[in-house]
C-alpha cells in the first residue's frame, strides 16, 4: 500500500498539468468543500427573492371607495398607456367637440394664471383620438416657463415661440389636422403663422375630440408636493376659439382622467369674449414619481438584493480572508507561486459562482414581484423584455463584481471584519440611503450613486427621463444619476483598482 | 499497515546514495525541461532579512544535500522558519539567495513535485475535511484524487480522512501535513518541526519515514528546536543561532569529536583513580558517585597507572557523547549563540 511513497528517488508521480485551470479546479474545490460557504451561495437568491417578495407584498397601491352595498371596497391604482406602451399621465380639463375628417382648430391664448404657475403647467389646443386617457393626441400649448411647444403621444416635445404669454403679448395657435398627420402653428397675432412640427399618429380615428385644454402638474419638490385634493391647477385664458371642418359646433366640458378623490379645481367657463379653462394634472410620460404618478418600476421587485448582495460580499471576502486567519495561504502560494494568478483564480470563482446564484435569484425575483405588486394594487412599468433582461443579468453582474470586490478587499485587509465592512460601506449603504428613503435630497443621493460603487444598480434604471416633465427623479423612484452602462463601469473601476492594489501587495509583502 | 504501527519501514532496495545525486532513469519523457534537470538540494547563500529592527538572517548559508536527512537546529527565534519561508518563495530576503536545484522556488512549474513542504500543521479550514484539504492541493498540481488517497495511506490516516481537519491532534495533523508534502512525490522535503505534538509511537513512525525517504535519494530537511528529536534520524546538521548557522557538519563527525579521546571509568575508590589519573596528566571529572569521565590519556595507559596503583574499578569504556552533548560542545564556545539564548530566555 505504500507503493505510492516508497518509490525509487526518481519521482514516479509525473506532475500533472499546472495552468489556470488547475488553479480554477483548486480553488472550485476550496470552495465547495466548506459547507458553510455553500449554504451561504444558496442564501444569495434565497434572501434576494425572500426579501424582495416581503418588499413587494408589503407595497399596496389603490385607494378606499364606497363599493355597491354602501361599505368601502378597495380600489386598486391604475396607470393608463398610452400609444407607445409606456406608462401615461392623462389629466385635464377638456373642452371639445368631435370633428370628423381633416379639420382645424385655432385659438389665442391671452394668460395663464394660477396660484403657483408651475413651468410645465400647459394651455392651449388639442385633437384627440376620442377623451379616454392615454389615447394619441397632439397639441399646441402655451406652458408656464417654456413657451410655446407643441407636444404629441405624451412622449414627445419640440418648442415653438419663446418667452411668457400675456395680453399685450398673446399666443395664437393652432392645429391642422390631415388624414393621420397633424400640423402645429404659432402666431403672435394670428396673421403670419409658423409651422411648429408635423407629426403622424397612427390609427387616428376619423372622428376625433377637437378643442380647447388645460392641466398643470403638481410642484415637484418632495416638501411642496401636496395631496390631490389641495391639487395645484392652472386657468388658461382663450379667445378666438374657432374649429374649421365638419365639426358639431357645440362646445362640451370634460374632465379627463378625474380621479376617484376630488382632484382639485376643474372646469370652464365660456364669456362673451372667450373661454377660462381651468384643469390639474399632466398630459405627460408617468416617470414613476411625482404626485399624479402611480407607475412602479420593475426595479422594485429587486429591492431584496439588499440582503443578498451582503451575503456575496461576506463570502467574496471569507474565501480570502480564511486562508489568512489559518496561516493557509502560504500553502496556497506554496503551491502556486504565481500571486497574480491566485488572486486571479479565486476572484473568477468566486465572481461565478455569485453571478450563478445571483442570477436565479434575479430572475425569480422579477416575475414573482411583479405578480405579488400586482396582487397589492400595483400598476407596474411595462418594459421590453430585452430591458427585462438587462435588469436581471445586470443586477446579477453587479453582484459578480461586488463579490470580486470583496475578494481584493479581502487580500488587501488580510481580515474579514474590515473587508466586509469596507466592501457594505462602499457598495450597499450608499445605494442603500440614496434608494430607500426619499429624505435625502436628489442632488445628495444622486452623489451618492455617482462616486460609490452602488452606481451599478442604475442598471435596473427602466423608466427614460424626459425634459418636458418635472419630476424629483430620485433613486427613490428608480432614477440613477447615471446611465446603465456608465453606472456599471463606475463599480468596474472600482473593482479594477481594489484588484491592482490587492496583486500588487500580494507580490509585494511577504505572505 | 507498518507505518500505522509505527515500525520504520525497512530501507528500499536503492541504495542511499550520499553526497551525489543517484542518476535517474529518463526513459520517461518529462513533462518538463525544469523538472527533468532538477537536482534534490537546497542550496542558501548569504541571506539577510530584518523584520523593523530585529534582524532575523544574519548571512544564513548552507546546503541541503540529496540521500539524508539534514538536521536544522537551533533555539527558538534563530531563524529556522524564516530560512525556509525564504527558501519557498513565500518571504522576500533582504540579501541572498535559495535556490531548489538551481532554481528559485518562484519559477518552479511544478513546485509540489519539487519541493514538499510543511511549515504549520495548523494551517487547515476546520470545517473542511482532511480529504478535501488535499484534494484541493491536488487539483492545483494536476494531480487526481488517486494520488490523494495514496498519500492518506503512506501517512496512516485512511481510517479519519473524512472527519473534518479541524477535529484533527496535532499529531494527526502532522501526519496530514506530511501527506500534503508528499503529493508530488517530491525529491526535496521540508518539515518545520514535525516532531511537534508527535506521541512517542509517533515520533518512532516519523523517524522511520524520514528515513526512508532519504535512503531513496530524496534531500531532506528537517528543523527542530530539540536535539534528542533528531538522535538517529539525521545524518547532517545545520546548527543555527541569531540567522546564521553555528556548525555545519556530519552528525556522525560531530559525535566523534564530541566523545573524542574521553573515557568512562567506574571505580569504588573514586579519589584514589582521581589523584593518580590526574598525576599522570589526564583531565578528571566525576560524572556520577562511581563514574568518572577522563580524557587526555588513553585507556590502556589509564588501565595501566589504576593496575600498577593497585585501584579496584570494574569498568573502562570509550565514552559515545549524546547528540544532545555534542550540541552543547559545539555550542559552547560561541558566545554570541549564548547570547542569542538569552536574548530568547528575556523574551
Amino acid at each position: 500500500m505504500n507503493a505510492g511513497i516508497i518509490t525509487p528517488y526518481r519521482p514516479r508521480v509525473r506532475p500533472g498539468h499546472s495552468g489556470f485551470a488547475q488553479l480554477l479546479h483548486s480553488e472550485w474545490t476550496k470552495l465547495r468543500t466548506v459547507r458553510g460557504w455553500i449554504i451561504g451561495l444558496l442564501l444569495v437568491p434565497v434572501m434576494t427573492v425572500g426579501f424582495g417578495a416581503f418588499i413587494s407584498s408589503s407595497s399596496e397601491c389603490g385607494s378606499m371607495a364606497p363599493g355597491p352595498a354602501g361599505q368601502l371596497v378597495s380600489v386598486p391604482c391604475t396607470a393608463p398607456v398610452g400609444p407607445g406602451g409606456g406608462l401615461v399621465e392623462d389629466q385635464f380639463y377638456f373642452v371639445h367637440q368631435p370633428v370628423a375628417g381633416n379639420g382645424t382648430i385655432t385659438a389665442r391664448v391671452t394668460a395663464l394664471t394660477s396660484s403657483s404657475l408651475q413651468p410645465w403647467a400647459k394651455a392651449g389646443v388639442i385633437i384627440k383620438a376620442n377623451t379616454a386617457q392615454g389615447s394619441a393626441y397632439a397639441a399646441m400649448m402655451v406652458t408656464g416657463a417654456h413657451g410655446v411647444r407643441m407636444q404629441w403621444n405624451y412622449t414627445q416635445d419640440t418648442p415653438g415661440m419663446t418667452g411668457p404669454v400675456s395680453a399685450a403679448s398673446p399666443r395664437w395657435l393652432r392645429l391642422v389636422r390631415s388624414g393621420d398627420t397633424v400640423t402645429g402653428y404659432d402666431s403672435a397675432d394670428g396673421l403670419r403663422w409658423n409651422r411648429v412640427g408635423t407629426v403622424t399618429l397612427a390609427g387616428l380615428p376619423t372622428t376625433v375630440q377637437a378643442g380647447m385644454f388645460a392641466t398643470s402638474p403638481q410642484p415637484s419638490s418632495g416638501a411642496q408636493r401636496q395631496e390631490a385634493g389641495h391639487a395645484i391647477a392652472v386657468t388658461g385664458t382663450l379667445d378666438h376659439a374657432g374649429v374649421a371642418g365638419a365639426a358639431a359646433g357645440r362646445w362640451e366640458g370634460t374632465s379627463v382622467g378625474a380621479r376617484p378623490i376630488a382632484g382639485g379645481p376643474a372646469g370652464f367657463q365660456q364669456t362673451a369674449s372667450g373661454f377660462a379653462v381651468t384643469g390639474n394634472g399632466d398630459i405627460a410620460p408617468d416617470v414613476g414619481s411625482g404626485a399624479g404618478s402611480t407607475g412602479t418600476p420593475v426595479s422594485h421587485t429587486l429591492a431584496g438584493l439588499f440582503l443578498g448582495l451582503i451575503v456575496a460580499i461576506v463570502i467574496g471576502a471569507m474565501f480570502v480572508t480564511a486562508e489568512y486567519r489559518r496561516g493557509m495561504i502560504r500553502t496556497t502560494l506554496t503551491a502556486s507561486p504565481g500571486r497574480g494568478r491566485v488572486l486571479a483564480a479565486k476572484a473568477t470563482v468566486a465572481g461565478a459562482v455569485t453571478f450563478a446564484g445571483a442570477l436565479i435569484g434575479c430572475a425569480i425575483s422579477v416575475p414573482l414581484g411583479e405578480r405579488l405588486l400586482r396582487d397589492h394594487g400595483n400598476v407596474i412599468e411595462p418594459v421590453s423584455a430585452l430591458t427585462a433582461v438587462r435588469v436581471v443579468a445586470g443586477t446579477a453582474l453587479v453582484f459578480t463584481a461586488a463579490a470580486v470586490l470583496a475578494v481584493a478587499l479581502g487580500v488587501i485587509f488580510r481580515r474579514g471584519a474590515a473587508a466586509v465592512t469596507t466592501a457594505i460601506v462602499v457598495i450597499v449603504i450608499p445605494w442603500f440611503l440614496a434608494v430607500s428613503s426619499p429624505a435625502l435630497s436628489t442632488t445628495a443621493a444622486d452623489w451618492l450613486l455617482r462616486v460609490f460603487p452602488s452606481a451599478a444598480l442604475a442598471v435596473q434604471q427602466t423608466f427614460p427621463r424626459y425634459p418636458q416633465v418635472n419630476s424629483p427623479y430620485h433613486p427613490f423612484d428608480g432614477f440613477y444619476p447615471l446611465s446603465a452602462w456608465a453606472g456599471f463601469a463606475v463599480l468596474l473601476a472600482w473593482t479594477g483598482a481594489a484588484l491592482w492594489l490587492a496583486v500588487f501587495l500580494l507580490r509585494r509583502r511577504d505572505a | 499497515m507498518s507505518l500505522l504501527r509505527g515500525t520504520p519501514r525497512p530501507a528500499s532496495p536503492l541504495p542511499a546514495a550520499p553526497k551525489t545525486a543517484p542518476q535517474r532513469d529518463d526513459r520517461d519523457a518529462p513533462r518538463s525541461l525544469a523538472f527533468r534537470n532538477m537536482e534534490a538540494t537546497i542550496e542558501v547563500t548569504g541571506l539577510r532579512k530584518r523584520f523593523g529592527q530585529t534582524p532575523a538572517l544574519d548571512g544564513m548559508t548552507f546546503t541541503v544535500e540529496p540521500g539524508q536527512v539534514t538536521g536544522f537546529v537551533g533555539p527558538n527565534g534563530a531563524g529556522k522558519s524564516t530560512t525556509m519561508r525564504v527558501i519557498l518563495g513565500l518571504d522576500a530576503p533582504d540579501a541572498g539567495t535559495a535556490l531548489i536545484g538551481g532554481h528559485p522556488y518562484r519559477t518552479l512549474r511544478h513546485p509540489l513535485s519539487h519541493v514538499g513542504s510543511l511549515l504549520d500543521a495548523a494551517a487547515l479550514q476546520p470545517s473542511r475535511s482532511a480529504r478535501n484539504h488535499l484534494l484541493w492541493l491536488a487539483h492545483s498540481q494536476g494531480l487526481n484524487a488517486k494520488r490523494v488517497d495514496e498519500v492518506v495511506d503512506a501517512a496512516g490516516l485512511r481510517a479519519a480522512i473524512r472527519r473534518k481537519a479541524g477535529g484533527y491532534s496535532l499529531g494527526m495533523r502532522q501526519r496530514l501535513g506530511l501527506a500534503a508534502a508528499m503529493l508530488g512525490d517530491p525529491p526535496v522535503l521540508m518539515l518545520d518541526e514535525p516532531f511537534n505534538g508527535l506521541d512517542p509511537e509517533g515520533i518512532v513512525w516519523m523517524r522511520g519515514f524520514l528515513r526512508s525517504l532519504a535512503a531513496e535519494g530524496r534531500a531532506i530537511l528537517v528543523s527542530s528546536h530539540l536535539m534528542s528529536e533528531l538522535q538517529d534520524t539525521a545524518d547532517h546538521l545545520v546548527v543555527v543561532g541569531r540567522g546564521t548557522v553555528i556548525a555545519d557538519a556530519r552528525v556522525a563527525d560531530l559525535i566523534a569529536a564530541a566523545s573524542a579521546d574521553r573515557i568512562t571509568l567506574r571505580t569504588a575508590a573514586r579519589s584514589e583513580a582521581m589523584g593518580a589519573l590526574a598525576q599522570a596528566g589526564a583531565t578528571v571529572a566525576a560524572t556520577g558517585p562511581d563514574v568518572l569521565t577522563i580524557s587526555g590519556i588513553s585507556s590502556e595507559r589509564a588501565v595501566a597507572l589504576l593496575t600498577a596503583n593497585a585501584i579496584p574499578f570494574s569498568e573502562v569504556s570509550a565514552h559515545r557523547a549524546t547528540l544532545e552533548e555534542a550540541y552543547m560542545e559545539l555550542t559552547r564556545d560561541s558566545v554570541e549563540f549564548r547570547a542569542a539564548q538569552e536574548t530568547q530566555g528575556a523574551l
